[in-house]
C-alpha cells in the first residue's frame, strides 16, 4: 500500500514551493531589483499592467519577480491583488484627443496635421543581437546617455495635443458618425462587477479586450487579417502617450487631477458600410490598453470591427467566441487545473469504457 | 461576534488580519448571497453572478470557494474535499486558505462540519438538514457538449428544449450500445431544468434527489451559481429501455476499510501492474 498518497499534501506542497524559489535563486547571480524590473524591462511591466487590469507599474514588477517573468502567471497575481481593493469610484471619462503624445503615426495618409511622430520604437531596426548589452554597468550607462544628448540637432517644440485623423475623415463625412458603432446601452457596463451575458454591448467588448492577453487577442485578429474575416484595416491612426485621469470632487463637484496613465490607442479604419440608401461611409475600429502595447491596442481594434459584422462567418467575429477565450487567466487556470487529479471522473470513463468493451 | 473582537482573536491565534474577514468584500459577499438565495428560488436555474478574481487560479475552485467565502461565518465549522479526500493536493490549498482569512475551525468529519466544499465528490454520509454542500463547478452548462453557444444554450433552457441532449444519448447506444457518459451526467431538476451535476460519478448523482442538505454549485470561470434545495427532486437523465446506471465495481472490496459499498479508486501496483481499490472518501474510510 506504500504507493497510496493518502496523507502528507500539505508538506509536500509546501516542499514544492520552496523548490520553485531555490530554483530562482540557486546559481547565485546578483538579486534582481523590483526597480531595475520596472524601469528596464518596462514593456513587460505594461503587458502585466494591461492583462492583469491594475495600473500600478511597482506591484506590477514584484509580480514579475515573484513569478520569475511568467506573464500569465504575473498578471494572474497582480489581478488577484486587485481584487482585494476597493472600489472607490470611476474617473470621468478620458478624451484621448488630449493625450500628451510622445509617438503616433498614420498608415493611412503620407503626412497628417501635426505630422508622423515615431517617437520611441525598434519597429524600424534590424533584429539582430545586441552583443555591447552583454556586458553593461551604470558607467556606460552613463556614456550612453551623454552620448544620446550630444550634438542634438535644433528641434521644435512638440504640441501639447495633436489632432485627431480619425476628425478628418469625419469632418469630410467619410467615416460612420460617433454614435452608429454604439450597440446597446451607451452605459459602460462593468465585466468585473456583472457577469457577461450576449450579445454584449460594445463597452463590455471593449473592457473584456483590454484585460484580454495579448497573444490570444493576436491570434484571433491574425485569423481575421489572414482570411477568416474581412476587416481589411488600414491604421488610421496610432497613438502612444500620457493621459490625465480626473475625478469628480464629491465636494465641490469639480475635476481632480488623480495622475496620468500611460495608454496605447489604435483606431483602424474597415471597409465602407452602406445601409438604407445612406451615402457609404469607412467604419471604424476601436483599441486602447494601458501601457505601450502596440500588438495588443492594433488586435483589439480588428477584433472590435471584426465583432460588429451583422452576419458571423468567422471565429474572429462572433462575440462570445472572441470575448470568452481571450482572458489569459480564466484560459491558464483552467488549461492548468487539467493537472489537478481526476482519478474520480476518470474511474467513471473507465467504468462506461468497459462496459463498451463487453458489449462490443 | 463582532469585528473588532474577531479581529483580536485573529492576532491571539497568529491568523493574518491584512484582509477582510473571509477575503471577499462585503458588497460582494451580498451580491453572491442574493444569486445564491435567488438560485435556490430557481432550482436547477444558472444564475449569473460577477465572478470576482482570487488569489488560487481560475478551474481550481474559484466558484466554490467564493461562495464558501460569502457564507462562511466565525462560528462555522468548515471540510473541504477533492476527489473524496480531505489531504488531496487541491483542499489542502483551499482549506488553509478558508483558515488563513477567517480562523475557523477545520474537520475531516461530515457530520462535524456545517459547511463542506468540493470537488468531484459528495461525501458516502448523508448529509443532515442545515448542512450546505458547496460543489466545484468547471463547466455548469450541461447543454455545453451539444452546443457551444452560452447564447443558444441559455435559450434552450428557457424553452425546455432538450431534444438535443436525449438525441445525444441515443447516438451514444446506437454506437456503444451504452449511455458513455462517464461522470458530469445531466440530471433534471425539479422537472424542470436540466442540470450539470460538476463532474461528480455517476454514483453520487442518486443523492441529489430529495437530499436533506443543501446543495449550492459556484462555477467562478464562468461566473454562474446554482441550487438544489433540501427535499427536491432530481433525476438523471434515462431512457426506460436504457436506464441511468452508477459506476460497476463488480463487487470488490476497498483494500484498506473492507467495504463494498462505496465508490472505489483504482489503484495500480507499480511494480506487478496488479490492481487494487480504495475508497475515494478517505475521511470514510477511515470511520469504522
Amino acid at each position: 500500500m506504500g504507493y497510496v498518497a493518502v496523507k502528507g499534501g500539505q508538506e509536500a506542497i509546501e516542499n514544492a514551493f520552496r523548490f520553485f524559489r531555490y530554483n530562482q535563486i540557486r546559481q547565485g547571480s546578483e538579486p534582481i531589483q523590483v526597480e531595475q524590473i520596472r524601469d528596464q524591462l518596462h514593456l513587460l511591466i505594461d503587458r502585466i499592467m494591461s492583462e492583469g487590469s491594475l495600473y500600478a507599474p511597482d506591484l506590477a514588477a514584484l509580480a514579475v519577480k515573484q513569478a520569475a517573468g511568467d506573464t500569465l502567471e504575473a498578471s494572474f497575481i497582480l489581478r488577484a491583488y486587485r481584487t482585494t481593493l476597493p472600489r472607490l469610484g470611476y474617473s470621468l471619462p478620458l478624451d484621448t484627443a488630449r493625450m500628451r503624445v510622445i509617438r503616433r503615426i498614420s498608415a493611412a495618409f503620407q503626412d497628417i496635421p501635426g505630422g508622423q511622430i515615431l517617437g520611441p520604437t525598434p519597429d524600424y531596426t534590424l533584429r539582430l543581437l545586441n552583443f555591447d548589452l552583454i556586458n553593461e554597468d551604470s558607467q556606460t550607462y552613463q556614456e550612453h546617455i551623454a552620448d544620446l544628448f550630444q550634438d542634438l540637432p535644433e528641434y521644435d517644440e512638440l504640441p501639447q495635443t495633436f489632432p485627431k485623423v480619425m476628425e478628418i475623415l469625419r469632418r469630410d463625412n467619410l467615416l460612420i458618425g460617433r454614435n452608429a458603432q454604439v450597440v446597446g446601452s451607451t452605459k459602460s457596463f462593468d465585466i468585473t462587477r456583472e457577469s457577461i451575458t450576449f450579445p454584449a454591448p460594445r463597452s463590455a467588448a471593449l473592457q473584456a479586450m483590454a484585460m484580454g492577453e495579448t497573444g490570444g487577442l493576436l491570434a484571433l485578429a491574425y485569423s481575421n487579417m489572414r482570411g477568416y474575416g474581412m476587416v481589411h484595416p488600414t491604421v488610421g491612426e496610432l497613438r502612444v502617450g500620457y493621459l490625465e485621469v480626473n475625478v469628480k470632487n464629491p465636494y465641490t463637484q469639480q475635476p481632480e487631477k488623480i495622475g496620468e496613465i500611460e495608454v496605447t490607442e489604435a483606431e483602424i479604419i474597415s471597409q465602407a458600410k452602406h445601409k438604407d440608401g445612406n451615402r457609404p461611409q469607412f467604419t471604424l475600429g476601436y483599441g486602447l490598453c494601458f501601457g505601450h502595447n502596440e500588438t495588443k491596442a492594433i488586435s483589439m481594434a480588428v477584433l472590435d470591427r471584426a465583432m460588429q459584422s451583422e452576419e458571423p462567418q468567422s471565429p474572429s467575429e462572433d462575440q462570445e467566441f472572441v470575448l470568452l477565450h481571450i482572458d489569459g487567466i480564466e484560459s491558464m487556470g483552467f488549461c492548468n487545473h487539467y493537472k489537478l487529479p481526476h482519478y474520480v471522473t476518470f474511474q467513471s470513463q473507465l467504468d462506461r469504457l468497459r462496459k463498451a468493451q463487453e458489449k462490443a | 461576534m463582532n469585528l473588532s473582537t474577531w479581529l483580536q482573536q485573529q492576532e491571539k491565534n497568529g491568523h493574518q488580519a491584512y484582509y477582510t474577514f473571509a477575503f471577499i468584500d462585503e458588497g460582494a459577499k451580498r451580491e453572491i448571497r442574493r444569486k445564491t438565495l435567488k438560485a435556490i428560488a430557481i432550482p436547477g436555474y444558472q444564475v449569473p453572478f460577477g465572478s470576482r478574481d482570487m488569489p488560487i487560479a481560475r478551474g481550481w475552485g474559484t466558484g466554490g470557494l467564493q461562495l464558501t467565502l460569502a457564507l462562511i461565518g466565525p462560528e462555522d465549522i468548515l471540510k473541504v474535499i477533492d476527489q473524496g479526500a480531505d489531504d488531496s493536493v487541491n483542499a489542502v490549498n483551499i482549506k488553509k486558505f478558508v483558515s488563513q482569512v477567517t480562523g475557523v475551525r477545520l474537520t475531516n468529519q461530515v457530520q462535524e462540519a456545517t459547511l463542506i466544499q468540493t470537488r468531484h465528490r459528495i461525501p458516502e454520509e448523508p448529509l443532515r438538514e442545515g448542512q450546505i454542500l458547496v460543489f466545484q463547478v468547471p463547466i455548469p452548462e450541461p447543454l455545453r457538449a451539444v452546443e457551444p453557444s452560452e447564447r443558444e444554450t441559455r435559450r434552450m433552457h428557457g424553452e425546455a428544449d432538450y431534444s438535443r441532449m436525449w438525441l445525444h444519448l441515443y447516438e451514444n447506444i446506437v454506437q456503444f450500445k451504452e449511455i458513455m457518459i462517464g461522470s458530469r451526467y445531466p440530471v433534471m431538476v425539479h422537472n424542470r431544468f436540466m442540470m450539470d451535476p460538476s463532474p461528480i460519478p455517476r454514483w453520487d448523482n442518486p443523492r441529489l434527489h430529495m437530499a436533506e442538505g443543501l446543495y449550492l454549485f459556484g462555477a467562478g470561470r464562468e461566473k454562474r451559481i446554482y441550487a438544489v434545495p433540501p427535499y427536491t427532486s432530481v433525476k438523471s437523465i434515462e431512457f426506460e429501455d436504457y436506464k441511468f446506471r452508477v459506476e460497476d465495481f463488480g463487487g470488490v472490496a476497498c483494500s484498506r476499510c473492507g467495504r463494498t459499498n462505496t465508490f472505489l479508486n483504482e489503484i495500480i501496483d507499480d511494480e506487478s501492474g496488479k490492481r487494487t481499490f480504495i475508497c475515494s472518501d478517505t475521511a470514510f474510510c477511515s470511520k469504522l
